[in-house]
């Protein structure tokens, strides 16, 4: 199974870079939070899937899964948030400014 | 005594306050008493039972860096120079600089330049000398912009900032070199491991580098073109920095270097030739210019060369001379540039064609530049130093050895007779100098203003330097036991100290010295005959050009190529920094055979799983068709709740409870932002670069499975879960590891994690809320 996930973290590392490299603002923003996505499966396939229980201490259970991915992954998926609404709202404000959202014109000043 | 080095940089602090009372009180008056108070600290280290004091810093210990102050007799008499000039350069600046100035600014780069210079010369360590160094650089470059309105200002700051930060650059590497070869930063300590140094192969390239920063910052040819650029910085600063002080930096540091170097051959080839060729190039050059200050720019170069031919030389009596020279020239060149200022002042010009007949007008200032120009013309009067080191200069020229290579034994027989062809053209340049301003009177003398003798506060400065001329002339044996003999057992530590004479009798040296002032009278008189000759030699080959050419072909260049991929578009640059990490990972993944695949001790796979998987895959791949804003919202929904059921199949119940609700917040989000955004259009890219997307986009799949896949298949280390699992409850006080990892054993980790939510909260508000600046254009 992890190797189906390892495959499933590529495909959707592969699509979100894909839409990264769009023109238009939503998809960029679609490509980042999918990015977040692939990038949580990938650090939890790496603490081995499906080994024991849930990581809470309970009397007479001796195996549980590997509880440091969840907790980098737990960090990542609010911080991931934080970082979708920032982009939403950037977007928002620079479409509205600028009235585009083609990033192929929204190119910065010369000698920026 | 590290106090006396930073006092400069503490006091600098103040000047911005200080700089506010200028109307009332001169800055320059507050800033006075910094190098008169180091200058006392130090001046009582004179004396004849001086021994050299060490005193351990520590710095970086974890580097085994330690700041070790080392005082010998060659920094006491740079940091006597730096002081003692520097006194009388502040004090000069309050009269030169009005209160119209940005005094505040000037003292401030002054003062940072006077630390910055002091540590080169007091550190025993490579990389502290080395931080100090590229600092006077830096300082010097403020202080030649500091009118920064002049076009020729920027243009003269840039070209020394450039020259001497390549040599500093350089410099640093032969450090870097040194202390691996040597095992050791400390420069008393590569002085004992001087034989593994000089059996080294990389010998040649470390010392190589090293003189490349001597050279450039002692501005020795071809290197010298900075310096009469520099000329448009105040004449304090000239007077200070571009004749006293930093330019001798370099000689400093050939000094330092020389008990390493001094036993190889080429360090006598490379650093004489050069120096002499200095020597030559710079009064030559001198004798056609037509700016004063330009006249003693040249004249500092060439100067420098000849104290870097002697330091070159190595004998006994050439290292002696080279350090009497160093006190000497800051005397004479330090007064001359604050003639020329004046003169400037007064006068409202500092083309030497204009000047003439000052004498009358200006006489104090006159009777000092007298002296100046007579003692750097070494004529021999026994009140003048400017004699005794260039007589010396010639006796050293004479008592090279005659061994060594054939290179060596063919320079040495020419040394006397450039040295004599390079000091007659600064006979020639000193009495054109000095007669072309205050001799005899042009019949068409029309200057901008009407000369007035300068105010007292200004000619006191230059008195006290001429005063400083004549006391060495005369009594130059108080200065040597207490003073000189120390810099030169810092140098040569075998040397027996020399005595200074004035009278030798008929030798060869006192006809050498004839023969210039003979020569020189002669060519001085026909000067009008030689003016074509000037015109031609150089022409067109001139240095500059080169460097002008090189500086604007990087320009063009560099522009040219930043612009192909710093185009400002977004995609490129995600194209660019994708690419090469999928291309330098994979073939480093493959290089070092690192894919690794087991299929052993994989978890069992069952239908729901599948199914999932299935259905995430779909709707990701679904992103990338879909045109509908509402429906691509649908879609990432889907793969967002797909991710939280798979987190809830690998047992992670906290990360499936967040992700739902993250995902359920972020949908409202995205509907909110989706009703304001522009609508989703058809993706218009052409078919080329659709497939360019597509290679970069699979690459960067393919490589994270690869490495997904490696990870999980190769067992390196124990896992440190097992630490979290066993500690817990014991340290934490909680049953849930997860929880108990993120509040208590990375608590801080999710402080900042708080932290960034909360930036992004205030920097979303204030992106709904600010109003554009109705001033600001789009």
């Amino acid at each position: 199974m992890e190797i189906i996930i390892s495959i499933l973290a590529g495909i959707i590392f592969a699509v979100a870079v894909y839409n990264l490299l769009q023109k238009q603002m939503v998809r960029i923003i679609i490509g980042t939070v999918l990015i977040s996505h692939a990038a949580h499966l990938f650090i939890l396939t790496m603490g081995k899937l499906k080994r024991g229980q849930p990581p809470i201490l309970t009397e007479g259970i001796t195996s549980y899964t590997d509880p440091l991915p969840q907790a980098l992954i737990l960090t990542s998926i609010v911080i991931s948030f934080g970082l979708t609404s920032l982009m939403l709202v950037l977007a928002y404000r620079t479409a509205k400014e600028n009235n585009t959202d083609n990033m192929e014109q929204l190119r910065g000043k010369p000698n920026e | 005594m590290i106090f006396a080095i930073f006092v400069p940089l503490l006091f600098a602090l103040l000047v911005p306050f200080l700089s506010r009372l200028k109307h009332k009180i001169h800055t320059g008056i507050f800033v006075l008493i910094v190098p008169l108070g180091i200058f006392l600290y130090y001046v009582r280290f004179i004396g004849k039972d001086f021994v050299p004091i060490k005193k351990t810093y520590s710095w970086i210990p974890s580097l085994g860096m330690n700041l070790d102050l080392y005082l010998d007799g060659l920094s006491l008499l740079f940091i006597l120079l730096i002081s003692g000039i520097g006194t009388l350069v502040v004090a000069y600046s309050i009269y030169y600089l009005d209160q119209t100035e940005r005094l505040g600014h000037f003292y401030v780069y002054l003062l940072m330049f006077m630390a910055a210079m002091l540590g080169v010369v007091s550190f025993d360590n490579l990389f502290a000398l080395y931080t100090f160094w590229e600092l006077t650089s830096i300082s010097s470059f403020l202080l030649i912009g500091y009118w920064h309105t002049k076009e020729r200002s920027r243009y003269g700051a840039q070209k020394s900032m450039l020259i001497t930060i390549f040599g500093g650059l350089s410099m640093l590497g032969g450090f870097i070199l040194l202390s691996v070869i040597a095992g050791t930063s400390s420069i008393r300590e590569l002085i004992q491991n001087a034989d593994i140094i000089l059996n080294n192969n990389y010998l040649p390239l470390a010392m190589g580098l090293i003189l490349l920063g001597a050279f450039t910052k002692s501005a020795q040819f071809p290197f010298h073109i900075w310096l009469p650029d520099a000329m448009e910085a105040p004449t304090p600063v000239s007077a200070y920095l571009h004749s006293a002080t930093m330019v001798k930096a370099g000689l400093y540091l050939v000094a330092r270097f020389s008990p390493i170097f001094s036993n190889y051959e080429w360090f006598f080839i490379i650093i004489s030739t050069f120096g002499i060729v200095t020597l030559c190039w710079g009064s030559y050059m001198a004798v056609r210019q037509t700016d004063l200050k330009a006249i003693l720019a040249y004249s500092t170069i060439s100067q420098l060369g000849m104290i870097m031919a002697m330091l070159g030389f190595g004998t006994e009596i050439a290292v002696f001379a080279a350090v009497f020279h160093i006190l000497n020239h800051a005397t004479f060149k330090g007064s001359l540039f604050m003639v020329a200022g004046i003169v400037d002042l007064q006068s409202g010009t500092r083309d030497i064609r204009k000047l003439g007949g000052l004498f009358t007008m200006l006489p104090i200032t006159g009777t000092l530049a007298l002296f100046g120009t007579f003692s750097m013309a070494g004529i021999p009067l026994p009140f003048l130093n400017g004699f005794y080191s260039k007589e010396m200069f010639f006796e050293s020229t004479l008592q090279l050895s005659l061994t060594g290579s054939n290179l060596q034994q063919i320079l040495t027989q020419m040394m006397p007779y450039l040295a004599v062809f390079g000091s007659i053209f600064t006979f020639v340049y000193s009495m054109y100098l000095f007669f072309g301003v205050f001799g005899k009177k042009k019949h068409d003398l029309q200057l901008p203003k009407t000369p007035k003798e300068a105010p007292l506060g200004m000619l006191i400065p230059p008195s006290i330097l001429v005063l400083g001329i004549i006391t060495i002339g005369l009594f130059p044996n108080a200065f040597n036991r207490p003073f000189l003999a120390h810099a030169l057992e810092a140098i040569n530590p075998q040397a027996a100290s020399q005595s200074i004479g004035f009278w030798h009798g008929l030798n060869t040296p006192f006809i050498m010295s004839l023969i210039v002032v003979g020569m020189g009278l002669v060519l001085y008189g026909t000067r009008s005959a030689w003016t074509k000759i000037y015109q031609v030699i150089p022409g067109k080959l001139s240095f500059n050009r080169v460097y002008d050419r090189i500086v604007e072909q990087i320009d063009r260049r560099s522009a040219r190529i930043t612009n192909t991929y710093m185009n400002g578009s977004l995609k490129t640059y995600i194209s660019f920094i994708i690419g090469t990490i999928v291309l330098v990972t994979t073939t480093y993944l493959f290089i070092t055979d690192g894919f690794t695949i087991k299929y052993d001790n994989l978890a069992e796979i069952s239908v729901i799983e599948i199914v999932v998987v299935v259905l995430i895959v779909i709707a990701s791949i679904a992103t990338i068709f879909v045109n509908h804003n509402l429906a691509a919202l649908l879609i990432t929904g889907i793969v967002g709740y797909g991710v939280s059921i798979l987190f809830l199949i690998y047992r992670a119940p906290d990360l499936a409870l967040t992700q739902l609700v993250i995902e359920t917040v972020s949908v409202v989000l995205f509907l909110l932002a989706f009703y304001h955004l522009p609508k989703m259009r058809m993706r218009d890219d052409q078919k080329l670069t659709k497939f360019k997307n597509a290679v970069i986009a699979i690459g960067f799949g393919t490589l994270m499975t690869l490495i997904g896949i490696s990870a999980h298949s190769s067992n390196w280390f124990e896992p440190i879960s097992d630490y979290f699992l066993e500690t817990a409850q014991s340290i934490g006080g909680g049953t849930n590891v997860v929880n108990v990892i993120l509040v208590d054993m990375r608590g801080l980790d999710t402080l900042f994690e708080i932290t960034v939510l909360g930036i992004a909260a205030l920097a979303v508000f204030s992106l709904i809320k600010l109003k554009k600046d109705k001033g600001a254009n789009k």
